[in-house]
């Protein structure tokens, strides 16, 4: 809308008074028109300067002619704003002369001035028609004639009646159709120009068939012979020189291809390799125990705690527990009162039985050890709460053993098929076998406390009463040590069994002695008359103080389990004879150290042959401050052992006697009993008084476990490791209450990895080494 | 001379048994028996015809240099 010569104001109430431009008051629509005096406007820029309104406008104002400048009220805003200036007299004469006459012509200026024609209200007046009633007459609509009713009615019961529809074809009946036939209609045809058509090519296929003939079926067959040249021939072509050049070309590389096959091993399996390092660094795979079974038995175990658990070296899946009388600490000591509600057992379980045990093995007193035969896994030494030492064979259940799974399914079936309840708890009565002991030590000789720790001694010697060790060819294992809290350690001969005969004649004989029908005859003649080998006291000789050995541990204590059936294969007959001392060698490079656990916490490093004699070396080291409740070996080092007691285990290499190698710290609840794991040799368990398990990995962290798991909610008395198989390793944890729970050692914490051996051999060597600088510092800051 | 080479051979650790084959896959000359002999020339010979001429169709200036066949048990090389 610009127009070169109006500029639009905004004119304030303020500067309206001044020029006396008010709107609606002096201004109005009508009366918009305004001449100011330049003079005054002038004046209002030099008082209000910037603020003024025609601010904007001053250079037009100053250069203006004229003496009066028009201002035109613009009520509706057409060039801007509420007010405009008309900046030249022309323009000025223009709008005060022509709006007044040119309502009818247009302005120059293209000014459009607005009619605004005065409201005139409508008026009545008179219809005039204009010839639309007719139409609106003709668009109506009316009823021509009047409407006819009709009523239509039929009996009520023919309404809903069945209909039946029937078919009848139209040509039949005369006049029902009328049909409109197509006929060629001579007006018109129309000529076809262009036609779609479509072509395909298909080829031409044809089946045939033919059979040949087989006149008469032959088998042919060809039979060769491999070429062969003649000696002759092969002089001659071994002597040609085109082989002395192939060879002298070729030999060379011959010879690095067999070099790189030295220098690296070739059937190295590269994949296997990264495999296995994966799985140990990467990520934090789950390491855990998963719980694989449980045992419970609530008529032998009731109220009765686990003293001694393990595992059937031979037959896949058996475990044996020990019970024992749950006493608290001070009934321990006192071992007074016994009460005998409960027959003490030691129970069989199997893998595939988990609600009855397989075996059961009477014991005289409660057991608070025991060891399968090494050499002989049908023989079971146990130690008794009294100090005795019991034995059982149980060959004649080894094939039920081993039949457990059928055994298991069998009583099963029978329980479904009984009805009465009654009659079931009698068969579960007659199904469980008990054993009875064979051979108990006799009272007077034996242990004067309870007996806490019972080995085999391996097979490859025997001490005699001389002190001097022997070797034992028959490869049977025939001789126990046991040690006990009341200072003394025995040690036992076990005569080589003799197999029972059912012959009549032989029943006179043993009619003398009163026996149960079924326990088998071996060791007849030691039952109550076993007297112990050598028995060792152990004592300073100075101050007369004495140990009370909780646990021994000799260094030749590693089991190799035979099957049974090597033992079959000997002689069946074999009487009972005494080792004779004749063809046998001495052996003189045994190691005869052993290490003792005692009750007040000390662990005593002592030779026997030497306490035979009389002189002392032995060293004592005071580290734990309860009794010492595990000493195990190494399965992998020979000369590293664990202890436990208390609140801390130690780590000791046979040799060094500064002490130990590994100390931990006091942990928080109190350690019960450790193992060390069978397949990695820098991993560890120990269970605690809580139920936890701690999972001590020395290659990851020294200073505390590495993992522990919660087991159960009471005290764990007694862990067992065992491998089954190359893919299942289990954990045997028994508790206070009675229960066993065998746990199955995940992947992480039974597959070494590649160097673990190594290392951990690296990590003892270092912790040695760093106890000699120990002591080498202590001996010169004690020089100065 | 021959003999020095394959003694030379031989005498490397770890080598099992040595076998010299002519081009028509007869064996001339060998430290097996002759059955175990005759049984690997007649398997290995074919087996090196096809490779090396499976390497010359790749690269017809390329020829076979040592075929060596690893097996879990044995490693045979052929040249």
């Amino acid at each position: 809308i610009g127009h070169p010569e109006f500029f639009p104001l905004v004119f304030t109430t303020k500067t309206q008074e001044i020029f006396n431009c008010r709107v609606d008051e002096d201004v109005t629509e009508e009366n918009c028109f305004k001449l100011i005096r330049k003079d005054d406007i002038i004046q209002d820029l030099k008082a209000r300067a910037a603020i003024s309104d025609f601010h904007p406008v001053k250079n037009i104002v100053l250069e203006y002619q004229g003496e009066e400048l028009l201002v035109v009220f613009d009520p509706k805003f057409q060039y801007g704003q509420n007010f405009y200036l008309v900046a030249s007299e022309e323009a000025k004469e223009n709008l005060l002369k022509p709006p007044e006459t040119a309502e009818e012509k247009e302005a120059e200026n293209q000014e459009e001035t607005l009619e605004v024609c005065p409201y005139k209200p409508p008026v009545h007046k008179p219809w005039v028609s204009l010839g639309s009633e007719k139409e609106v007459e003709e668009e109506s609509v009316k009823d021509g004639v009047t409407k006819i009713k009709y009523m239509f009615s039929r009996v009520r019961r023919k309404f809903g009646a069945p209909i039946t529809f029937t078919d009848k074809n139209a040509s039949e009946v005369k006049d029902s159709y009328i049909e409109c036939t197509s006929y060629q209609d001579k007006a018109f045809s129309i000529k076809k120009l262009e036609k779609d058509m479509g072509v395909q090519m298909v080829p031409r296929v044809t089946e045939a068939s033919t059979q040949t003939t087989w006149t008469y079926p032959k088998n042919a067959a060809t039979q060769y012979f491999p070429r062969q040249l003649s000696s002759e021939e092969k002089e001659e072509s071994l002597s040609s020189e085109k082989l002395k050049d192939f060879l002298t070309s070729v030999h060379l590389r011959m010879e690095i291809a067999l070099q790189q096959n030295e220098i690296m091993n070739a059937f190295f399996d590269d994949w296997k390799a990264l495999a296995e390092d994966e799985s140990s660094s990467g990520g934090k795979p789950d390491v855990y125990l998963k719980a694989y079974q449980s045992f419970v038995d609530l008529r032998y175990l009731k109220d009765r705690t686990i003293s001694c658990i393990c595992w059937h070296p031979t037959i896949y899946g058996i475990i044996a527990v020990s019970a024992r009388q749950r006493l608290s600490y001070e009934e321990q000591f006192n071992l007074s009162e016994k009460s005998l509600l409960q027959q003490p057992v030691i129970l069989f379980w199997s893998f595939f039985d988990p609600l009855h045990p397989q075996l059961m093995l009477e014991c005289p007193e409660d057991i608070c050890c025991f060891q399968f035969s090494p050499s002989d896994p049908n023989i079971i030494a146990g130690g008794c709460i009294n100090g005795q030492v019991v034995l059982w064979d149980i060959s004649q259940h080894e094939e039920k053993l081993q039949n457990a799974e059928t055994v298991a399914d069998e009583v099963k079936m029978t329980t479904v098929n009984m009805v009465n309840v009654p009659t079931l708890n009698v068969l579960y009565n007659t199904e469980l076998p008990l054993v009875r002991y064979c051979a108990v030590s006799s009272i007077e000789s034996c242990h004067k406390k309870p007996v806490t720790d019972i080995h085999w001694l391996p097979d490859c010697f025997e001490d005699n009463q001389m002190g001097a060790t022997f070797e034992n060819r028959d490869e049977i294992r025939v001789q126990l040590v046991t040690c006990s809290p009341d200072c003394s350690i025995l040690f036992w001969d076990v005569p080589v069994p003799k197999l029972p005969e059912p012959s009549s004649e032989k029943l006179e004989n043993y009619a003398l002695f009163d026996t149960a029908p079924d326990v088998p005859d071996t060791l007849k003649n030691l039952d109550l008359c076993w007297k112990p080998l050598i028995k060792i006291d152990l004592h300073e000789s100075d101050t007369t103080k004495e140990y009370g050995p909780t646990r021994i541990n000799l260094r030749e204590l590693h089991y190799h389990y035979k099957t049974s059936e090597k033992l079959h294969t000997l002689s069946p007959q074999r009487e009972v004879r005494t080792p004779s001392s004749k063809n046998r060698r001495v052996l003189e490079n045994i190691s005869t150290g052993f290490f003792v656990g005692t009750e007040d916490g000390e662990i005593v490093y002592s030779d026997w042959v030497i306490e035979i004699k009389g002189q002392n070396h032995t060293q004592k080291y005071t580290i734990h401050t309860e009794t010492i409740n595990t000493l195990q070996r190494s399965p992998f080092f020979e000369d590293i052992i664990l202890s436990i007691g208390g609140r801390n285990f130690a780590i000791w290499k046979e040799g060094v006697t500064n002490g130990p190698i590994l100390q931990s710290s006091c942990s928080a609840g109190r350690n019960t009993v450790g193992r060390w794991s069978l397949t990695r040799p820098g991993v560890f368990f120990i269970g605690r008084d809580d139920g936890n398990i701690d999972i001590w990995d020395l290659l990851k962290k020294t200073h505390k476990p590495s993992h522990f798991q919660h087991i159960c909610k009471s005290t764990i008395t007694s862990i067992s490791p065992w491998i089954s198989s190359t893919k299942q390793h289990f954990l045997a944890v028994s508790d206070d209450l009675g229960a066993l729970h065998v746990l199955e050692i995940c992947q992480m914490l039974s597959h070494p990895s590649r160097n673990e051996h190594a290392s951990i051999l690296d990590y003892f060597e270092r912790e040695v080494n760093y106890l000699k600088y120990c002591e080498q510092e202590f001996q010169e800051f004690q020089a100065k | 001379k021959v003999e020095d080479i394959l003694k030379r051979i031989q005498a490397h650790s770890g080598v099992i048994a040595t076998m010299v084959i002519n081009d028509e896959g007869v064996p001339i000359r060998t430290t097996l028996d002759n059955s175990t002999t005759v049984q690997h020339a007649g398997l290995l010979h074919p087996l090196t015809m096809n490779v090396r001429s499976a390497v010359r169709h790749l690269d017809p200036e390329n020829d076979l240099n040592l075929l060596r066949i690893r097996s879990k048990k044995h490693e045979i090389m052929v040249a």
